[in-house]
């Protein structure tokens, strides 16, 4: 699903970002990305989504090299990504409904398909009662999984998640985590950038930590954990 | 690992399907255009229901776009009523004949009838010497100056109304009126309406240059205004983009604000014009009234009412597409 094959990325700064990172996740496997802040998570997620381009080496994702996509290739690949960010992104203009409904907006869907798509989404992470409100009434926990309802609605075979629990209480992490492993048990490529140890130590996914660039651990889901 | 090299170890995973979703769109090509077509409109209602909720901010950018555009619109129209003006003038246009000073009376009406009969001649008037001194001395307020005169010093004059009144017509008149017996000077008193005409010309490219100049004011105004609405909305577009909006979808409903803004100003450029005339045209008939013209100013075309707020909707078009083009280059996805 999604394949890094020796991976650098340098910023015009000099920055070396990623060195030589090479990794493979199949799908329906929840895998974590842990480092420290500047380790090289951010980098690596924006490569995925072709936000920024790699110095060297090649980025898969379907088995599509990503270097051949130009640029309006981009958005029909990040149709096939739902991202989760930390701090949700949704915007407080418009209902529930109409924020998950956005990326089906995009991608042409009729109103029925939409309403009928956005209506499984947010009941997928229960919130199926709130369609109506706008946002900014919802609790943080209820907000990340609006986040999260948006990021599946098209169903999209890769799921990226930047600090999902990052704002969020142990027990509200454990919500949106058992809404992670859903996904993943159907199939989906899950990966989660988190520097939270205690979520990372609580599930025993595969784990794959970099330090100033490069992958220094990669460890299996049977291995590593509880 | 190259990816090509060694083939992949055969993990039990990879064995799974390849899960939900499928890489091409699974939209029919019909469905697509459908919501294409469902975006625009609902692109551009979004765009003047934006506006109307600002009514200040949009009616003063609609009030600056309409005076930029009413005012090379309105000298247009002046213009071209003048250019109307001279025409009716230029159908007055006459030839006054000057004839030697000895020339009898009869003489002077024989040859005015004479003349009648050509072609090229509507229609001829005879002022004898005496009939000319007496209106000179009625209107000059000269009179008892001109009593002390020996001789009256004014020439017979015929004054000639040509058949034609395009310019090479009246100048061939005028030579060859000008090489008949006894005639002293022809005198074609349609030269200063020929300058006012060159002038008009003039004038016309001087309001084409401002027009230009203005329509580019507009654009730059519209531009300026589109960057503030692509600054307040910086977050949706943000957020389109990563869930894979083309910039298309991004640029639309910028590109109908820009259109709006435009037709609003050039449909409030063009209701200005027509109250500007209007307001002109009372003063402007009783002018005409003492000049026994029943001249009256042409108002604005009908037209102009659908072609201004077009043109002026394209312009607003134009500056949208620059400004939005400029920012979806600046503005990338800055999310982690």
């Amino acid at each position: 699903m999604i394949e890094f094959d020796r991976v650098s990325k340098r910023y015009p700064g000099g920055q070396e970002a990623l060195q030589q990172v090479t990794f493979e996740q199949p799908a329906g496997e929840l895998t974590f990305l842990t480092g420290h802040s500047g380790a090289g998570k951010s980098t690596l997620l924006k490569l995925i989504m072709l936000i920024e381009r790699p110095t060297g080496g090649k980025v898969y994702v379907q088995g599509d090299d990503l270097n051949t996509i130009g640029k309006r290739g981009i958005p029909y690949l990040r149709r096939r990504i739902g991202m989760v960010h930390q701090n949700h992104q949704l915007l407080f203009d418009r209902s529930v409904f109409d924020n998950v409904a956005l990326p089906l907006i995009i991608a042409g869907y009729g109103p029925d398909e939409i309403g009928r798509r956005v209506r499984a989404a947010l009941d997928k992470v229960g919130l199926l009662n709130k369609e109506k409100l706008n946002p900014i009434v919802l609790s943080g926990g209820e907000l990340q999984r609006v986040g999260i309802a948006r990021a599946v609605v098209n169903k999209p075979p890769l799921l990226l998640a930047d600090e999902p629990t990052g704002n969020l209480d142990p027990e509200l992490s454990a919500e949106i985590m058992d809404i992670f492993k859903d996904f993943a048990r159907v199939g989906v490529a899950v990966l989660i950038a988190t520097h939270d140890m205690s979520l990372i130590a609580r599930y025993p996914h595969r784990l794959l930590s970099l330090s100033e660039g490069r992958l220094i651990t990669d460890r299996p889901e049977a291995v590593h954990g509880a | 690992m190259a990816r090509n090299a060694t083939p992949r170890q055969p993990v039990v995973r990879t064995a799974r399907r390849r899960g939900p979703g499928a890489k091409e769109g699974s939209l029919s090509l019909r469905d697509r255009l459908r919501s294409w077509w469902r975006h625009h409109l609902d692109s551009a209602r979004d765009a003047l229901i934006r506006l109307a909720a600002r009514p200040v901010g949009t009616g003063m950018t609609v009030l600056v776009i309409a005076i930029a555009l009413a005012l090379p619109v309105g000298l247009g129209v002046m213009l071209e009523n003048m250019r109307g003006l001279t025409q009716s003038w230029q159908g007055n246009a006459h030839l006054s004949v000057f004839l030697k000073q000895d020339m009898a009376e009869d003489a002077q009406r024989e040859r005015a009838d004479n003349w009648k009969a050509w072609d090229s001649i509507r229609r001829t008037e005879v002022i004898t010497p005496a009939e000319a001194l007496d209106e000179y001395q009625q209107m000059s307020g000269f009179g008892n100056a001109l009593d002390a005169l020996p001789d009256n010093p004014l020439p017979p004059l015929i004054i000639v109304y040509p058949e034609a009144s395009d310019p090479d017509a009246l100048d061939a008149l005028s030579e060859r009126l000008g090489e008949q017996d006894s005639v002293d000077q022809v005198q074609l008193d349609v030269q200063w309406v020929r300058r006012l005409d060159a002038m008009l010309d003039v004038g016309e490219r001087l309001v084409s240059a401002l027009a230009l100049a203005l329509a580019l004011g507009v654009m730059l105004v519209l531009m300026n205004t589109i960057r503030l609405a692509i600054e307040s909305r910086r977050e949706e577009i943000t957020v389109v983009k990563i869930v894979g909006g083309t910039d298309g979808f991004v640029r639309r409903p910028f590109l109908y604000t820009g259109f709006w803004y435009g037709a609003g100003g050039g449909l409030m450029a063009a209701v200005l014009v027509q109250i500007a005339l209007w307001w002109l045209s009372g003063p402007v008939d009783r002018l005409a009234g003492l000049y026994d013209s029943s001249y009256s100013l042409a108002s604005l075309h009908p037209g102009a009412f659908v072609l201004l707020p077009l043109f002026a909707g394209i312009l607003g078009l134009m500056g949208a597409w620059l400004a939005v083009g400029r920012h979806l280059r600046e503005m990338d996805p800055r999310f982690f």
